[in-house]
């Protein structure tokens, strides 16, 4: 493998990590979306790349996936939810940014530790790709348990499944990885059409998931 | 793709699936849903007789064929029950008739995928089909579509997502291990064929796969800490699924974890993932045994119930061994039998009173004396009170770990007596005393119920040599 196309592989999964990173201090909805959906695109270069280098055009249709429902289709229908919703207002944190950067750089400082030290005999390309993909999940968890609101749960969850994309097409020659993602974008696809529909039988006043939780396991 | 018997428990659901969601009608589609489950367990059940080859994607052994069995005879009963169940619930308007075609389809659906799972050779295919019998299930889950259900469903969502989520990073991480060793392509996610390499594979990555997976899928088995989705989601959904849940879809997540746990015996170098099933066994029994004395909602005391029971097979699993392991696919067998006998009974009890609160329910061996001294029966059973079989199967994981590990054989048996407890406070004043609330006369099928809970006391005095000899057998297999 020549030097730039690792080094191309490189940049792109890097660079997912950071828009993880921005994902974690947007305060509006609207902002969060369109950080998603560069997420989304950045994935959707990285699959191609991948293809591209593994010379197996399958990995195309995940990343034409990646490229129309992710970054396209998804940030628009959660746009529509949210104007019609009404929630275009700040999201409110459980915890404030500086400590989610903090711990969020702890969780890639991990991930870097564990993986790379894992996965000496994957070669380099998949190694580092590997402790980036797990550095996009562990923010994208970080990212839902620091939000409140159900629709930057959600992001937070597509997050973390864009980084289980990133792995699954690092590890070279994996079967399945389309229908994995297919299953994923349907997945997605009901959470998507579940919030909307909360909202639409006016079941819920809020999406704020603290407000509808009323369980706490005892009544 | 010729059909045979494992593509039969495959097909026979799918196709149901298929026309119960275009018929209308719900005496008919009541009644084709349980000829479905019928014919299904006809199908596993022929597997004694003769088994077809294992491919690439779908495998049959006397592991799974144990799961199959068992899945398909409580996916049959519970058909039954449900019958009866959903017919009061259409009765009382609670659901109206496209939902309950819709209930129909899910539910087949729902067999399709947990069969799929059990006989899956790809771990591929194993995780999409354990991602579908999750979605299904939080559709019915939400098929209320209460506040209360709603939000049930959508807890259940997001918490299972995160954990398939997790499953799928540790099966890449599998394949990741298998990869050098076996060659890229399809045979390195063949489950039967990374068993046999399982030895050569970097340890190191399959260890870190295992946390993974054990994370993921233990999040389906409800294990604590990470069980917050299983008691809203039994209490919120329709009765029947609260049976299947419980009964079935905690054992397909937990022969998930058991294949995998495999793969990491047939390594030397590989960390022992017996230590941490026994840990997080242990823990999720003391816990569940203790969040059993403040319930006031009887679907959820017995939710609480099931975690613990999890729990202790979980545990038996953990320590492994050919004694351990009997204990733990007998266990789990007279857990499954047990606790859907259970739900069967609350189902009818909580329609006779309107309500699920435990407060408003008493008497009942008096004002339903079939439903209440069934519900005895299951409660004396899953409390592991002799002669009943849960009584044996606790009975040898506890004789198995005190000549093995005294200290952790202590914690069991505080665990087991405080959940012992905790379920007679409750039942003393749900069956007997004063009738409390309506009594009028329940339309129930008893049939279900009763035969499960005979099969658990029959289990619990004679078990027959041919079953002791399968399940020794399958013990060996787990190593």
């Amino acid at each position: 493998m020549s030097r730039i196309d690792f080094d191309v592989a490189h940049v792109l999964a890097g660079f997912l990590v950071l828009i993880s990173f921005l994902e974690l201090y947007q305060d509006r909805l609207y902002a969060l979306l369109n950080v998603y959906a560069a997420h989304a695109l950045v994935l959707a270069a990285s699959v191609a790349w991948q293809a591209f280098l593994q010379d197996a055009p399958h990995l195309y249709v995940t990343a034409m996936i990646a490229l129309v429902f992710k970054a396209i289709v998804i940030p628009v229908a959660l746009h529509r939810i949210i104007v019609r919703l009404g929630i275009h207002r700040q999201i409110e944190k459980v915890v404030g940014v500086g400590t989610t950067m903090l711990a969020g750089m702890g969780l890639v400082a991990l991930s870097m530790v564990v993986m790379l030290r894992v996965t000496q005999q994957a070669g380099p390309l998949a190694q580092e790709d590997l402790a980036f993909a797990l550095s996009v999940v562990l923010l994208g968890l970080l990212m839902m348990v620091t939000r409140r609101n159900a629709v930057g749960q959600v992001v937070g969850f597509m997050s973390l499944e864009n980084g289980l994309v990133l792995a699954a097409t690092g590890a070279r020659g994996m079967p399945l990885v389309v229908e994995i993602s297919v299953a994923f974008s349907i997945l997605i696809a009901f959470i998507v059409i579940g919030i909307f529909l909360f909202r639409i039988r006016e079941r819920f006043d809020t999406v704020d998931v603290q407000v509808i939780d009323t369980f706490r396991g005892e009544r | 793709m010729t059909f045979n018997a494992v593509t039969g428990v495959l097909v026979i659901p799918a196709l149901a699936a298929a026309l119960l969601a275009t018929l209308p009608g719900y005496r008919l589609t009541a009644r084709l849903n349980v000829l479905a489950t019928a014919l299904t367990l006809l199908c596993a059940l022929s597997l004694f007789f003769g088994r077809p080859a294992s491919g690439a994607y779908l495998l049959i052994d006397d592991l799974n064929g144990t799961f199959i069995v068992l899945t398909t005879f409580v996916g049959f009963t519970t058909s039954v029950f449900s019958a009866s169940y959903i017919g009061h619930e259409l009765e009382i308007g609670r659901l109206s008739p496209p939902f309950v075609r819709f209930y129909h389809a899910m539910y087949q659906v729902l067999m399709f995928a947990m069969n799929l799972a059990l006989v899956a050779n790809n771990i591929g295919l194993m995780w999409v089909a354990i991602e579908l019998a999750t979605l299904t299930t939080v559709l019915m889950v939400g098929i209320y579509r209460t506040h209360e259900a709603l939000e049930a469903a959508w807890k259940y969502f997001i918490l299972g997502s995160v954990g398939i989520a997790l499953a799928l990073f540790g099966t890449i991480l599998v394949y990741m291990a298998a990869r050098p060793v076996v060659g890229e392509g399809l045979d390195a996610m063949v489950w039967s064929v990374l068993v046999k390499h399982a030895g050569a594979f970097d340890p190191a990555l399959l260890d870190l796969a295992f946390i993974f997976l054990l994370l993921g899928y233990g999040t389906k088995v409800g294990l604590a800490p990470l069980h917050a989705w299983l008691p809203d989601a039994h209490a919120e959904g329709p009765t029947p699924i609260s049976a299947v849940l419980s009964g079935l879809l905690l054992n397909v997540a937990l022969y998930a974890l058991l294949r995998f746990k495999m793969l990491l015996a047939a390594n030397a170098a590989a960390l022992a993932p017996g230590p941490l099933m026994v840990t997080l066994g242990l823990l999720s029994l003391v816990f569940a045994a203790f969040m059993l004395y403040r319930r006031r909602d009887i679907k959820r005391l017995f939710a609480y119930s099931s975690i613990e029971h999890m729990g202790i097979i979980t545990f038996a699993f953990g320590m492994g061994g050919p004694l351990a392991n009997f204990a733990g696919l007998f266990h789990m067998t007279m857990h499954s039998l047990t606790k859907s006998a259970i739900f069967f009974a609350i189902g009818h009890v909580a329609q006779v009173k309107g309500t699920q609160r435990i407060a408003d329910m008493g008497g009942l061996t008096e004002s339903h004396p079939l439903l209440g001294w069934g519900l005895i029966l299951g409660v004396v059973a899953i409390a592991g009170l002799p002669p009943l079989g849960i009584f044996m199967s606790e009975f040898l994981v506890v004789s198995s770990t005190f000549a093995r590990a005294p200290l952790l054989a202590i914690v069991l048996v505080f665990g087991l007596l405080v959940a012992f407890g905790g379920l007679f406070l409750r039942l003393n004043s749900i069956a007997f005393g004063e009738p409390r609330g309506p009594t009028a006369k329940a339309r129930a099928s008893y049939v279900p119920m009763f035969a499960h809970l005979t099969l658990v006391l029959v289990a619990g005095i004679y078990m027959p040599p041919a079953l002791v000899a399968w399940f020794q057998n399958v013990a060996g297999l787990l190593g």
